[in-house]
């Protein structure tokens, strides 16, 4: 069974869509028509451009070619989670910090998808390394960029109790330990709350795309319920590395709280 | 004797170095211009501001110890507190669950009823807040006490109260203090000597 090809013209009519939607933003004043346009064309060059890699990369299962592709789009990942804080640590270790954690939320978590739970041979064949790892980077991302803005911007805030903890003889961990919690728990409760709504308000992408492409409902639900295991695991797990890695980057060695760490993000991007 | 306390040339971003030692016991008052950084020599000797030179505990120096340990024998008592939990008693930790009998005659001497451990922090007056934050430093029996402005928020009654309590505490436990304070007259009454802050220099003042 063979999906039906989209022809130019199809997803000319879908972007029309676009360009009508835009129009309507002209009428209303939204002063958003400009962005609807640049990012939907952004939108289908990334793709476009993605597809023709991967049909490189699909016909010929290179180990190196598909290390440096997935190099690519975690360095991409961290970059997203970087610039989406309002407060963020300093230099190149802020950035660090967020491609570190992003490489334990997907990368640690396919792989050991791809070697023990798919059990593809050899295990970085493209068709399945590739898509899974996106798909992990990208629901990962949220949680992860989440948590750690709201870490920076409550420690911010929040400095005066943290110090006075301190002050009183607590350790870095006990002053910032409510504060630490309450910024995992938001990173984690997203991903939680849309297990409740898989498959009873949203048919998640992916199995849709396997169902339009011939498969059987059932394998493509068991290949759903995989994937969403492993985004919420790994986004469990990145959140809790990018917290820690983050909070010991705010107090110094002799557990001060030390705010010159961080900087506030210019505000022509906000 | 060895001072309770001896700062050894400490600086911090334009201040110091300053040196001063304190005997076991002693109260000794701190003025300055507002802005001269008072408040920051009280938060750099309590290790919470990265500053040059070091700090002794009678012979211990403060980078020989831990930060915990350094920071609950020298405690510091900021001019604003602050709160984290609904009511006063889990700020306290166990001494409220065991009655601590230290902390219920400071509770009464500060001019509250033991009901007060549950109250709620959002009702509290900047008064009481400034006497419970007192109490929850002295609770533990420091050996050197940095006050920065205790009192700034009460009436003068109350305020000679928790002058005499931390007179009785420092004459009993050999408590040294730091008390900074706008004050003139308080500093004479608490202090049998008094420093004024300047940018590169402690001065001793004549009272």
């Amino acid at each position: 069974m063979n999906v039906i090809a989209l022809t130019v013209v199809d997803l000319s009519l879908a972007a029309s869509l676009l360009l009508i939607l835009a129009f309507c933003s002209f009428k209303l004043g939204l002063g958003i028509e400009k962005r609807i346009v640049i990012s939907g064309v952004r939108m289908s060059c990334q793709l476009l451009l993605v597809g023709l890699v991967l049909k490189v990369l699909f016909s010929n299962s290179s180990f190196l070619l598909v290390s440096l592709m997935s190099l690519v789009m975690l360095l991409i990942a961290g970059y997203e989670v970087w610039s989406r804080q309002t407060r963020r640590i300093r230099g190149g270790t802020g950035y660090l910090i967020s491609t570190g954690s992003m490489f334990v939320s997907s990368f640690s978590v396919a792989f050991l998808a791809l070697t023990v739970m798919v059990g593809v041979d050899p295990w970085y064949t493209p068709q399945y390394a590739i898509p899974m790892l996106g798909m992990l980077l990208g629901n990962t991302m949220n949680g992860v960029a989440l948590s750690t803005d709201r870490l920076t911007t409550d420690m911010y805030i929040k400095r005066g109790m943290v110090e006075q903890r301190l002050l009183l003889g607590q350790s870095w961990q006990e002053a910032s330990g409510d504060i630490r919690r309450d910024c995992m728990r938001v990173g984690m409760i997203p991903i939680i709350n849309s297990m409740a709504a898989a498959g009873v308000v949203s048919l998640p992408g992916m199995m849709t795309g396997q169902i339009l492409g011939g498969s059987s409902p059932m394998d493509a639900v068991k290949y759903q319920i995989l994937i969403i295991f492993l985004i919420a695991a790994g986004t469990g797990f990145g959140v809790i590395t990018a917290i820690w890695l983050v909070s010991r980057r705010l107090f110094d060695d002799r557990q001060r709280l030390v705010l010159d760490n961080l900087a506030l993000k210019s505000s022509k991007n906000a | 004797m060895t001072p309770a306390l001896n700062i050894e040339s400490v600086s911090y971003l334009n201040n110091g170095p300053y040196s001063l030692s304190l005997q076991p016991g002693e109260i000794c008052g701190l003025s300055g211009a507002s802005g001269v950084g008072k408040s920051q020599l009280l938060r750099a000797i309590a290790d919470v501001l990265p500053h040059d030179g070091d700090c002794y505990l009678g012979k211990i120096a403060c980078s020989a110890m831990s930060p915990q340990e350094w920071r609950k024998e020298v405690a510091l008592v900021p001019a604003e507190s602050h709160w984290w939990y609904d009511s006063v008693a889990p700020h306290l930790g166990d001494k409220a669950k065991a009655k601590d009998p230290y902390l219920c005659h400071l509770i009464e001497r500060f001019g509250f009823s033991l009901d007060v451990l549950q109250w709620q922090i959002s009702r509290l007056s900047t008064g009481e807040r400034q006497r419970l934050s007192l109490i929850r430093t002295l609770i533990y029996s420091p050996q050197v006490l940095l006050l920065d402005e205790p009192t700034s928020g009460l009436d003068s009654g109350t305020a000679k109260e928790v002058e005499a309590e931390v007179r009785e505490c420092c004459d009993t436990n050999k408590t040294a203090c730091l008390w900074v304070s706008h004050d003139m007259e308080q500093l004479a009454r608490i202090g049998s000597r008094s420093l004024q802050l300047r940018q590169d220099s402690l001065e001793e003042l004549v009272l």
